[in-house]
């Protein structure tokens, strides 16, 4: 056999036995919901291998073209080199338009496990003592994922990226006194600018995706010098860790893991149509379409900004912008409350123990009442990111369903607490027969 | 002679009894053939996707095909690991996370093996800060290089329209007091900036008894042609919609809408100032001319937006 003889040469050379025993009996808890940030992790690779495709065929430059291309509906149309370049990877190179939706599906995916995993870590106290360091850098992850994600749909140079660029000129313009210099510096002038697509493709490309990769790669460090945590049951303790050696059951199960995200990813991909840019047309700056709406991950502030209602806020003859409320100050709240969250419910509760075994939701009521307020707030403001497409589809009124939404903001919330909090004292009771407090 | 290690046995692993699960020493031949099978259908699937791409490679089949290639493995690496591995719970200690207090001490005496021979210490540490402060302030400094030629200032509040100039559409045509119907709406420029961002202006015709311009722009609209900034005051979208019967311009992006016969205000959704407004006149061959610039810069609000 080779293996042992492989494995035989690396020894003498590495003195690698020892380690290589730690690694395999490393333990892993089996339970799926320690699934969903693996599933993160498996689609940033699929975008790494499918992004290192997409750009030995993609084109930065802005630079004017017309087409003449398999297209035959856009022939001889004006357009940039970076949108001619996305149209020939997608109707003339093979396997072009599989490749470029398996991307853009993978993101959507990378997100949403992300955004999963976030809540599975918050719902179950996970980030409690010791685990502050991988809630902040997790954290800090979703924030370039959420950034990388834009800048991705943004290059393409069609119409809606277009529509996208200039709305997020006009919030990075809206930050009081930095604001213009800001916005200038990252989209090198008054947009549109021939220097937004180059930027954006170096920042997608190579800048950001190596903050990520750096960022995962401390993550999964710290996991493993800390260990997962356990949830409650027999024999798990603060002590111990409870689960599966990480050779073979595991890794063979979390290759296939990887192998479903894969494949997922493939038949969405193949199947599902995504970001068909040839319908959106190339970008025109004085033009828009109507019903547009980002990548679902911005949903939330695309929603916030049609929200909040216009406010003209003027001081000393300096203006602060509405978009600065809806677009900067409300999602930097929210992240800030989530970076924070840990060292808050330490203070507030006086709890400064470590802690590997998790508690279930129903463990917390006060912090699952709150969490579900905050997981309903976003909804809603995600739900007014696409009032016009509901006003179109149900042909309700747009200022009906805003007025609407703009009210839920602040019941539903409350509402939502008032019942989980309800939920869990009562489950709570009726499963450990205890009287809360 | 090759030195071999025999590594000692492992010292944490122990089954747990109140596993659920018994230990499963019998592989099943069940399982064996579920993984044979599986493991066939990923390979079909991988000829498959190669066929598919030499002929014409198709979308849809490409993804179907690389998808069954690995829900393929994947289903057989799950069959494998449940019915074919040993099953087995282990547990092991968690290491208290502090280092001992020993080992720590240790570490900060080969950290500051040199501290106490500095001389001046306050002196070295406020220079050392100095230097890194002075070397922050010419990274950040260099960010100008990031933008345009001329200086943010002068980007911002560059004159658009001039006294004047003639209206154009679109395709350059001259706009003339018979270009609109009654009620309807057209994308203008200045003669010499066609498809430009900031200076692309909504002219419309609406009834002239029906405008109700402030008293300082009542003549700004001859003949009932009104023009304001297209740019949105909000995130900066073209406002492209104008609902003839009720006398709205819809921005399509947050569905902010502006009342064109009153100066363009803002009537509903998130925008909060008017559409800045282009004064009109039109010269004796009935040509529709600025008469001045936008009443404010276009597009979405900033700091030092002059009111």
């Amino acid at each position: 056999m080779i293996l042992p003889r492989l494995a035989r040469w690396m020894d003498t050379r590495l003195r690698l036995s020892k380690p290589a025993r730690e690694v395999l009996n490393h333990v892993f808890p089996d339970h799926w919901s320690f699934m969903l940030g693996e599933i993160a992790l498996y689609s940033f690779i699929v975008l790494v291998v499918t992004g290192a495709f997409l750009v030995m065929f993609f084109n930065n430059s802005a630079a004017s073209v017309v087409y003449h291309g398999s297209y035959r509906a856009m022939d001889g149309v004006r357009m940039s080199a970076a949108y001619r370049s996305a149209l020939k990877l997608s109707f003339d190179v093979p396997a072009g338009l599989l490749v470029r939706q398996m991307h853009h599906w993978a993101s959507l995916i990378f997100l949403a496990a992300i955004v999963a995993h976030l809540s599975r870590i918050f719902f179950t106290g996970a980030y409690r003592r010791p685990r502050e360091i991988n809630w902040i850098i997790g954290l800090t992850l979703l924030l370039f994922a959420l950034f990388n994600g834009y800048l991705g749909y943004s290059m393409a140079d069609d119409l809606l990226s277009g529509m996208g660029v200039r709305i997020a000129y006009s919030i990075t313009m809206s930050i009081p006194l930095l604001g213009p210099w800001m916005a200038y510096v990252f989209f090198g002038g008054t947009v549109p600018t021939s220097a937004t697509v180059p930027r954006f493709y170096g920042m997608h490309i190579f800048f950001v995706p190596a903050i990520i990769a750096t960022l995962i790669a401390l993550h999964l460090l710290v996991i493993w010098r800390q260990y997962h945590t356990n949830y409650p049951g027999p024999g798990r303790t603060n002590r111990t860790i409870v689960g599966s050696h990480l050779w073979p059951t595991y890794t063979a199960k979390s290759i296939a893991l990887f192998c479903f995200v894969i494949g997922l990813i493939a038949a969405l991909g193949g199947l599902v149509q995504i970001d068909p840019i040839w319908v959106y047309g190339p970008n025109n700056a004085v033009a828009a379409l109507s019903g547009a709406q980002p990548d679902w991950y911005l949903g939330w502030i695309e929603g916030a900004m049609r929200l909040f209602p216009g406010a003209n806020l003027r001081i000393g003859g300096w203006l602060i912008p509405e978009l600065f409320f809806s677009a900067v100050l409300f999602p930097a709240l929210i992240f800030l409350g989530l970076y924070l969250y840990p060292f808050f419910e330490r203070w507030a509760i006086y709890d400064d123990q470590d802690h590997n075994v998790l508690k279930l939701p129903y463990q917390t009521p006060v912090k699952t009442a709150f969490g579900c307020a905050l997981f309903v707030l976003l909804l809603v403001v995600f739900f007014a990111g696409s009032d016009d497409v509901i006003s179109i589809a149900g042909n309700y009124s747009v200022t009906n369903i805003r007025t609407i939404l703009q009210v839920l903001f602040f019941i539903a919330p409350a509402a939502t607490a008032v019942l989980v909090y309800a939920g869990c004292r009562f489950w709570r009771e009726k499963r450990e027969g205890l009287r809360v407090e | 002679m090759r030195r071999h290690v025999e590594p000692p046995a492992p010292p944490f692993v122990r089954i747990y009894p109140g596993s659920s699960e018994p230990p499963n020493d019998h592989p099943s031949r069940g399982g064996t053939a579920v993984v044979i099978s599986l493991l066939t259908l990923s390979i079909l699937a991988g000829v498959g996707f190669v066929a598919v791409y030499w002929n014409g490679a198709n979308t849809q089949l490409l993804g179907g095909c690389l998808a069954l290639v690995f829900l393929g493995l994947g289903c057989a690496l799950v069959v494998w690991a449940r019915k074919l591995m040993l099953h087995q719970e282990a547990v092991a200690p968690r290491e208290p996370l502090p280092s001992e207090a020993e080992d720590r001490q240790a570490v900060f005496k080969d950290f500051y093996p040199g501290a106490p021979r500095i001389q001046r210490r306050k002196v070295v540490t406020w220079m050392s800060t100095a230097v890194v402060g002075v070397l922050a302030a010419a990274v950040i400094s260099s960010l100008r290089s990031f933008y345009g030629r001329s200086p943010l200032a002068v980007q911002l509040t560059t004159p658009i329209w001039k006294r004047g100039q003639q209206l154009v559409s679109d395709t350059g045509e001259k706009v003339t007091v018979n270009s609109l119907e009654l009620r309807s709406a057209t994308i203008v420029f200045p003669d010499d900036k066609i498809g430009d961002v900031r200076a692309q202006a909504v002219l419309l015709r609406v009834p002239p008894d029906a405008l109700r311009l402030p008293w300082n722009r009542r003549d700004w609209a001859p003949q009932g042609y009104v023009a304001y900034s297209r740019v949105c005051t909000h995130a900066g979208c073209p406002v492209g919609e104008f609902e003839s019967n009720i006398g709205l311009l819809l921005c399509p992006c947050h569905q902010s809408t502006f009342d064109v016969l009153n100066g363009a205000q803002p009537t509903s959704g998130p925008a909060a100032r008017p559409l800045p407004q282009l004064p009109l006149y039109a010269d004796p061959e009935g040509n529709l001319r600025a008469a001045g610039d936008f009443t404010a810069p276009p597009g979405p609000g900033y700091w030092s937006i002059p009111s």
